[in-house]
């Protein structure tokens, strides 16, 4: 069986992000760059799933400018096969990323697709179900553990409640939540071989779809900023401090 | 205009997450309906209908809907959608898992995780967990929502909508229930919480977790959190998890027990009303957003304030 895994390319975890002061949007301009975590999972998924010899085949894919090739390379170093970059510079809705990976999806006949719950930058959580969907496949979204059964795919979901085990039908679509996997480091030389697997470059227009955006942004504001309070000296001045208040 | 509201439910009681997002749903206008799909949830849908200004019930039944599978919801809902303009359902687990189904298959991009309605084509949802809200104004003909319930008050009880029985698809569909594990807890669910305790890493193992965070919460009538770093820990189950990627609460206390507030938690907490933070490292970024910070090492902290209280 092939996978597919979809990589973003988004702002790094670690950084905090900053509203542009003429309320465009976020300024990326100078600011480090890294694999969406959801999509780090999801990559180590599809790692582990060759190496249990689950899976034959690992195609990443990435969705946005040139430097998304450094993300695929990233996921390459991992253990992925094989790259797709379908350039673009515009800003690529869940929705019109959907429809592109649909089209990849026909194209290489992939038995799963693993995309991360959520990208950190629109926080949608959106691409994995919509694909599912365009597929008309089953999917298993918030996976935090998932097991091949034949021609089903076990897929243990972390829900509100708690933990809700579905199984679905293959071809499917998995999401990946926090506690599927610890995802690896990539060695020095898997980075070095990872250099020579081959990335494909596309174009939206390649797959015949439309990107213009379904959401036009009025703007990006600050958030309402909350003001530090005061230190208190012991416990007892924070049970004055609370009952002052009237917290308890 | 007409909005559909899918009800957040457990078959047996309604979540009050469904009536915020009819809050939600009655500011985008037009009449507001709502959809209780389950197995034996009868007692729900009549719930439903006590929600003041809602102007249907439609109640579908079927062994797929017991646990919202996503494949049901969605072939239940897209053929419902030819009567209305907008889908407006709670951003918990099962509002993210069905809505972009159905925003999909009618060709909509959907509009996640909305904290205010401006007008029926404009929203403002939260983007990099938090850290910038973004106004944003559709251009499609129909409109698919998922609702932070933390941003809107519950509608008021006082409704007598009538209840309609709708047909369901009975499938069978490409996904099967297998089993579901829920957490069992007589303390309150923490997206209602009026009080929350949440712990760290720092509380080291799940033992400790349950000896220093429960009594604590148990002496606030508080429900229970914790950091990812706890949770991917195994100190506390997944579902207690706040923040970004997990719950958003905004209860009238938060206190916060040996976590550090990286962005990704403060983000699903910094509404809270007063944040308490207790934490040894007086640079902890958590001190930042708390309203009273105390400076201690928990393990004696925590005790001390337990027994106070
Ligand atoms: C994609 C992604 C999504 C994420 N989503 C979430 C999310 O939804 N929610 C979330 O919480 N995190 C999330 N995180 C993780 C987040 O970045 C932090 O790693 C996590 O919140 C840290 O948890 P912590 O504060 O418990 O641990 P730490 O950062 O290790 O902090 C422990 C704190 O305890 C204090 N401490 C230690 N010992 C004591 C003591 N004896 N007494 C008092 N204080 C003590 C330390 O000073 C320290 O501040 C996410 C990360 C990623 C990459
Ligand atoms: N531009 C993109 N390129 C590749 N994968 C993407 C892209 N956008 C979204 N995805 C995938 O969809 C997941 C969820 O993203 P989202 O729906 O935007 O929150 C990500 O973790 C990726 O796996």
């Amino acid at each position: 069986m092939k996978v597919l895994v979809p990589v973003k390319r988004v702002i790094d975890y670690n950084v905090r992000p900053r509203v542009k002061a003429d309320q465009t949007g976020v300024d990326l301009a100078n600011v480090k760059m890294a694999m969406n975590p959801f999509c780090e999972i999801a990559v180590e998924e599809a790692v582990r799933m060759k190496e249990k010899g689950i899976v034959e085949e690992i195609i990443l894919v990435s969705i946005g400018p040139q430097q998304a090739q450094e993300t695929i390379r990233v996921g390459l170093a991992m253990g992925g096969d094989r790259g797709i970059l379908v350039k673009t510079d515009d800003t690529v809705e869940p929705l019109a990323v959907a429809k592109i990976l649909k089209a990849i999806v026909e194209a290489e006949g992939p038995g799963l697709v693993i995309t991360g719950k959520q990208a950190i930058d629109d926080d949608a959580n959106q691409t994995g179900q919509m694909l599912a969907a365009l597929l008309d496949w089953p999917q298993g979204a918030f996976a935090s553990a998932v097991e091949k059964d034949g021609d089903t795919l076990k897929v243990t979901r972390e829900v509100d409640g708690g933990l809700q085990t579905v199984a679905l039908q293959t071809p499917a679509v998995v999401t990946t939540d926090l506690r599927l996997n610890e995802p690896r480091f990539a060695s020095l030389p898997n980075i070095m071989k990872a250099k020579k697997k081959p990335i494909e470059e596309k174009t939206p227009a390649d797959y015949g779809v439309d990107t213009a955006n379904r959401l036009s942004v009025v703007k990006v504001t600050e958030p309402p900023k909350r003001e530090a309070g005061e230190k208190v000296e012991d416990v007892d001045a924070l049970i004055a401090k609370l009952k002052a208040a009237g917290a308890i | 205009m007409a909005v559909l509201v899918l009800a957040e439910h457990d078959n047996s009681a309604l979540n009050d997450a469904t009536a915020k997002t009819v809050t939600a749903a009655a500011a985008f206008g037009g009449d507001v309906d709502i959809l209780v799909a389950g197995q034996g949830a009868e007692a729900v849908a009549a719930e439903a209908a006590k929600i003041a200004g809602v102007r249907k019930v439609l109640h579908a039944e079927g062994e797929a809907y017991k646990n919202m599978l996503a494949e049901a919801v969605e072939a239940l809902v897209v053929p419902m959608m030819a009567d209305y303009d907008a889908l407006f359902a709670p951003a918990t687990t099962t509002g993210k898992n069905v809505c972009p189904r159905i925003a999909a298959k009618l060709d909509v991009m959907q509009l996640s995780d909305i904290t205010a309605v401006v007008d029926a084509e404009t929203f403002e949802r939260p983007i990099y967990a938090g850290n910038a809200i973004q106004t944003v104004k559709s251009s499609d003909a129909k409109k698919i929502v998922t609702v932070r319930g933390t941003a809107f008050n519950a509608a008021a009880d006082g409704g007598s909508a009538s209840v309609e029985t709708v047909d369901a698809p009975q499938g069978p569909f490409k996904s099967a229930f297998v089993s579901e594990e829920l957490s069992e807890s007589d303390r309150p669910e923490l997206t209602s919480a009026k009080r929350i305790v949440s712990g760290g890493r720092a509380l080291a193992s799940e033992e400790q977790f349950n000896k220093y965070i429960l009594p604590l919460a148990d002496k606030l009538g508080a429900g229970v959190g914790a950091s990812r770093a706890a949770v991917d820990a195994g100190y506390a189950p997944n579902d207690y998890q706040v923040g970004q990627t997990g719950k958003v609460v905004a209860p009238e206390l938060y206190v916060a027990v040996g976590i550090s507030g990286a962005i990704q938690h403060l983000a699903g907490m910094k509404d809270s009303k007063i944040i308490v933070a207790i934490n040894k490292d007086e640079e902890a970024p958590i001190f930042q957003v708390a309203d009273y910070g105390l400076v201690a090492d928990l393990f004696t902290a925590v005790p001390e304030l337990t027994e106070k209280l």
